[in-house]
């Protein structure tokens, strides 16, 4: 029988099926970090249980960490009190920690891609949404809740039940200044932020198989943004050159052997999805949200939609929307002011993005009020983009290059945004007050908040490169 | 963790779509080590003026006298956005035992059932149904019966209204009973370990 690429992965993790119930779903990766795993470990010290297979457990502290002087002890209580916590857990448990100071440390979706701990045909859960990213390498990944964690923790499964199967073929090429975040943007917008619901998301198409490995992890990135469970892409040439020769990546025999199973992982011709959807890449321009949920979403070209073209019962909602973010049905988002540009996050803050934004910026002043900060991933690409000089440019730009964590994406740490004020960020959510209390998010491509960095306003890059 | 059977409640009708996890519960509330004490961070910025609780925002229903009750009410796609438990923590920890919706997110769903939050899907047009019937008397109260998967909405002066609600047998007996996912699993660890043999999959020896 066909089967399509997340069904050949699903069917070899099952350790058992319950009669009218889920299965017991095997995992081969665990991600924990600071933030959603104390909870869990008490857990455990609480029934008198141990790790099951710490070996398959990675841990990284990126949620609730300072960047900026982070060789300092962490100043604030709470968050000082969580990171030691996972230290003492991770030592406890015998899990190893790349904690802060560490070379490998970083944004827990950055850092198990960049190493090459994320691999074709896995199964990978971490205490988080965007968990999804790795599903860019043909992995099934998707994020868990603590209590959740705790039982990857003692048994290194989960029960689950199978999710339907949605495929989403993205054709063509896509126009001068869109990039991947612009597709994931689009597709959002097409399906809204629930959308998803209840479904396992492969990308496929010409403008998905044309994508670099960092630009198919922003996209499965976002399929939480739409409710799916995970998003997935089948694993290609770009994905095994991508692979290769990482710190811990199969190597000689290993390599080949790994290589003949990943060859095996994609979607048979005729295996059949309970929802298709086709996207035409030409269609689609730098995009932008105007709103407070993932779904509000438009052409940089474009307007606001106006109140007549918004459904009797979704008025009210739309409204909120609107005033929270202060904007008005039907105006225009091009030339709106910002205050902050964000480029960071586990959707944004890879090499590629900063080699992006410095290849933009090279030469160019930021506007004089507007504060942007890059935050990058992981030590790896803050030491990477120094190598490049790209901290040369953005220094020279006026932008100021913190250290890595999740920083203001969700403002846990001290990064957040003032209340009212605009910030345009490569992130992944603008609900209300998720970059801090009553702060307004435009979510972005690096190359559109690049080129809000410059004008202070909110413009289409395409008319200033 | 305390089985689940039939909850009679007046609910507090929270008419809004897409509430996300950073409205129930904000990020900068996440620091704690411990499962207790998130309700009073519940749905903090909605409840209060600059974060400040001698400032309760008169619009926003916690804040209203009027309602009350352990069952909370919400319009679709409840819980959508990250996998943050302390959500399910905090409605529990502030008194709600159900949520109601007509969509619930995938992730949320799940951490809520891991609380004995129970998680009631309903019709839109039932939800819509209990929507009125609270705003128009708040002493409306409604009853979920889980053994037989039942929500009725006790209208008053007029007669009940019941819907039929789902949920996979496996989850419902643990939450008749009590027991949690991970007793179950703890149950399986040599079906696990001799699944990991048979498999020999390559991830373990990263």
């Amino acid at each position: 029988m066909p089967k399509s690429l997340f069904e050949k992965i699903w069917d070899t993790h099952i350790v058992k099926t319950i009669t009218d119930g889920p299965a017991i779903f095997y995992i081969d990766k665990h991600f924990i970090h600071e933030v959603t795993s104390p909870q869990a470990f008490k857990g455990l010290e609480q029934r008198g249980l141990g790790v099951f297979r710490p070996k398959q457990v990675v841990a990284t502290a990126d949620h609730n960490v300072p960047t900026l002087n982070q060789h300092l002890p962490i100043k604030e209580e709470l968050s000082r009190v969580q990171v030691d916590t996972l230290q003492r857990n991770c030592a406890k448990f015998g899990i190893e920690l790349y904690g802060l100071g560490h070379p490998y440390q970083g944004i827990v979706h950055v850092i198990g891609p960049e190493l090459g701990i994320t691999q074709p045909g896995m199964t990978i859960v971490c205490g988080d949404s965007h968990t999804s990213t790795h599903g860019a390498f043909g992995t099934i990944a998707f994020g868990i809740g603590t209590s959740e964690v705790e039982m990857v923790l003692a048994t290194q499964c989960l029960m689950q039940n199978k999710p339907k199967l949605m495929r989403i073929n993205v054709e063509g090429t896509l126009n001068k200044g869109v990039v991947s975040k612009d597709i994931i943007l689009y597709i959002i917008s097409k399906i809204s932020a629930s959308g998803a619901t209840g479904f396992a998301v492969e990308y496929a198409g010409s403008a998905i198989r044309a994508l670099s490995m960092e630009a198919r992890m922003t996209i499965c990135n976002m399929s939480i943004e739409m409710g799916a469970r995970c998003g997935i892409i089948a694993p290609d040439e770009i994905t095994f050159q991508y692979i290769q020769g990482k710190k811990f990546a199969p190597q000689g025999a290993d390599w080949d052997s790994a290589l003949t199973h990943w060859k095996t992982l994609f979607t048979d011709a005729d295996a059949t999805f309970d929802q298709e959807l086709d996207i035409d890449a030409s269609a689609i321009e730098p995009m932008i949200t105007y709103g407070t949920n993932p779904g509000m979403g438009i052409g940089i070209s474009g307007h606001v939609p106006g109140l007549q073209q918004i459904e009797e019962k979704e008025k009210p909602s739309f409204e909120k929307s609107l005033h929270y973010m202060g904007l008005e049905p039907g105006s225009e988002i091009k030339g709106k002011k910002v205050d902050y540009v964000f480029i960071g996050s586990c959707t944004n803050s890879r090499i590629e993005d900063l080699r992006l934004v410095a290849s933009f910026v090279k030469g160019k002043q930021k506007a004089a009020e507007v504060q942007v900060w890059i935050v990058p991933g992981s030590k790896q690409v803050e030491q990477q983009a120094k190598a490049e000089g790209i901290d040369r440019i953005f220094a020279d730009a006026g932008f100021l290059l913190r250290q890595p964590g999740c920083s203001a994406c969700l403002g846990m740490n001290e990064d957040k945004i003032p209340a009212g004020k605009y910030c345009i960020s490569t992130s992944n959510r603008n609900f209300e007050g998720r970059q801090g209390p009553s702060a307004r998010t435009f979510l972005a491509s690096p190359l559109t908040a690049a080129a809000a960095a410059i004008t202070g306003r909110v413009s289409d890059v395409r008319e200033l490169m | 963790m305390k089985a689940i059977t039939t909850i009679t409640s007046t609910a507090v009708p929270l008419d809004e779509e897409n509430v996300d996890m950073d409205q129930i519960i904000p990020a900068r509330f996440l620091k704690a080590t411990s499962r207790d004490g998130f309700g009073k961070n519940l749905f903090r910025d909605w409840r209060y003026e600059n974060d400040n609780e001698s400032l309760p925002r008169k619009d926003f229903v916690l804040n209203d006298p009027k309602f009350h009750g352990r069952i909370l009410v919400a319009a679709k796609n409840f819980g959508c956005g990250s996998s943050r438990e302390h959500a399910a923590w905090a409605l529990k920890d502030y008194g709600f035992d159900v949520v109601i919706s007509s969509f619930f997110a995938d992730i949320f769903k799940n951490n809520a059932l891991n609380n004995f939050l129970l998680p009631v899907t309903v019709s839109e047009s039932f939800l819509s149904e209990i929507f009125k019937a609270i705003e128009l008397a708040p002493s409306t109260t409604l009853t979920v019966d889980l053994a037989s998967q039942t929500i009725t909405l006790n209208k008053i002066k007029q007669p009940a209204a019941t819907e039929i609600f789902d949920i996979n047998h496996y989850k419902k007996t643990c939450l008749l009973n009590g027991y949690d996912d991970i007793d179950y699993l703890l149950s399986m660890k040599d079906e696990i370990a001799a699944f990991e043999n048979k498999s020999n999959m390559h991830a373990r020896t990263i």
